[in-house]
């Protein structure tokens, strides 16, 4: 199904991001295996988003890089990325996912096979004409989720995709993201609801202002972080 | 004739489609969407085109087209006259006092109003819209296909509003057409020329065609905005 090669393991190699002659994102190096859900943790500005537009490559870095294992140029790149407020197009349910898909060439009888694909995996089926923005936000992001698992990524970004939602909303968002793990595809989210962290991750990246603080398994990391930083947050305390 | 009496022989004319009123009529029409064509074909992408192009002097640039939204008609027409006179640069052409001439007046007019209304919409979409295009790959000109699309109930509003300026002005087509009878003759140079004269049924019945393309301008452009809620949200 997929091609031989794979572009994962994705190696960051000492990333800055400069705005404003201030690095809000400093020196980050990590790797990304395949399989998993990896969290970013951290308060409001530790960079997090900044961190997941840089892998997307959204984002030049201003120093350092961001590598693939195999080519994940060109028009399909196997990453795709969900963001924190769903970006819906001024068109039908269906037509998101097909525009999405054009986007990276693919054919109109595969956008229309691969369209009916997502939208029956996520029940969105019985949506398929209906206006995508007129959706309710739980519907939206996960038309969101749809439109770029239909692009058959191996590495998922989503950038707080619950903070605009309901606990209901929350929790199928969850149970989807699991799914998607299941599936086999690598998962890479931001977050600063530790509740939400705890419930689903693998792995535990802690930035703190711009830094990553601490990399570790999630079991490891909930039981006792070494970061003095990272307890404080967990502990519930203001430390930005 | 008393004022009955004039809105009465008016009146016959419209509705007995009088064939030297309905060339009158048919003649306008013809120049104007002409126009409104050219300066949509033209304007709708230069437009997108500015939206997302970052240059020095961006801002003059839409100052100026703002501010030409507002140019008077009998400027543009003077502007044309000078150019298709047969001293000017274009003489040549030939083209003064005919309904080519006319367009090429109306496409001035309409054109600033198409790429300035396309440019801020397009520049809304583009903020709204930007992380998911380059996500997906679609950066600078190829996010313009997308966005005109997804713009479109606005951007028809904006060349109704262009049709409606157009439709509605008498400066340009009168320097450059000449209001020659049976072939620049416009609705709006009729009614000028007349209500000079004194006929004024001719004049009024004319009028009367007007008001009604501009309320039915105004309907389909309120009709494309409830469509655009409804469907595209």
């Amino acid at each position: 199904m997929r091609d031989v090669t794979s572009i994962l393991p994705l190696h960051v190699d000492g990333v800055c991001f400069a705005a404003a002659g201030r690095n809000l994102v400093d020196a980050a190096s990590f790797s990304v295996p395949p399989g998993g859900l990896t969290v970013l943790l951290g308060p409001n500005g530790a960079g997090k988003s900044l961190m997941l537009r840089l892998c997307h490559g959204l984002l030049r870095p201003s120093a350092g890089a961001v590598r693939w294992a195999s080519g994940a140029g060109g028009r399909a790149k196997r990453h795709a990325m969900v963001f924190q407020k769903p970006i819906m197009l001024r068109r039908s349910v269906e037509a998101n996912i097909a525009h999405a898909l054009a986007a990276a060439g693919h054919s109109g009888p595969e956008r229309r096979s691969r369209g009916r694909e997502a939208l029956a995996r996520f029940g969105l089926s019985d949506r398929a004409t209906q206006a995508a923005r007129l959706l309710s936000g739980g519907e939206q992001q996960r038309l969101a989720i749809a439109r770029a698992w239909a692009l058959r990524p191996e590495l998922l970004f989503l950038d707080e995709p619950t903070s605009q939602l309901d606990p209901a909303a929350t929790r199928q968002i969850e149970e989807l993201l699991a799914g998607l793990v299941a599936e086999g595809i690598t998962v890479m989210m931001s977050t600063h609801d530790l509740g939400q962290a705890r419930r689903l991750a693998d792995r535990v990246l802690f930035l703190h202002r711009g830094r990553l603080i601490e990399d570790a398994p999630a079991e490891s990391f909930f039981a006792g972080p070494r970061a003095a930083e990272a307890r404080a947050f967990l502990a519930g305390e203001l430390i930005w | 004739m008393d004022l009955a009496a004039i809105f009465q022989a008016a009146f016959a004319l419209v509705v007995g489609l009088d064939p030297a009123f309905l060339a009158i009529v048919s003649l306008s029409l013809q120049v104007t969407l002409t126009a409104v064509l050219i300066a949509g074909l033209v304007g709708l992408p230069l437009g997108a085109a500015l939206a997302l192009a970052r240059f020095r002097g961006r801002s003059v640039v839409i100052v100026v087209l703002n501010a030409l939204m507002g140019l008077p008609p009998v400027v543009a027409g003077l502007m044309v006259f000078l150019a298709l006179s047969r001293s000017g640069p274009l003489g040549s052409l030939g083209l003064l006092f005919s309904p080519s001439a006319m367009i090429v007046a109306q496409v001035i007019l309409v054109l600033p109003i198409v790429i300035a209304l396309t440019r801020q919409t397009v520049e809304d979409l583009w903020i709204e819209y930007r992380d998911h295009l380059r996500s997906v790959g679609l950066d600078g000109a190829r996010a313009i296909p997308t966005l005109l699309f997804d713009g479109r109930f606005a951007l028809a509003t904006a060349l109704l509003a262009g049709f409606g300026r157009a439709s509605a002005e008498v400066g340009a087509v009168l320097i450059v057409g000449g209001n020659i009878a049976g072939y620049t003759r416009t609705m709006t140079t009729t009614i000028t020329l007349e209500t000079s004269k004194g006929d004024l049924p001719l004049a009024l019945g004319l009028g009367l065609v007007l008001i009604a393309l501009t309320l039915a301008i105004n309907a389909v452009a309120f009709g494309a905005s409830r469509i655009g809620a409804r469907y595209a949200g």
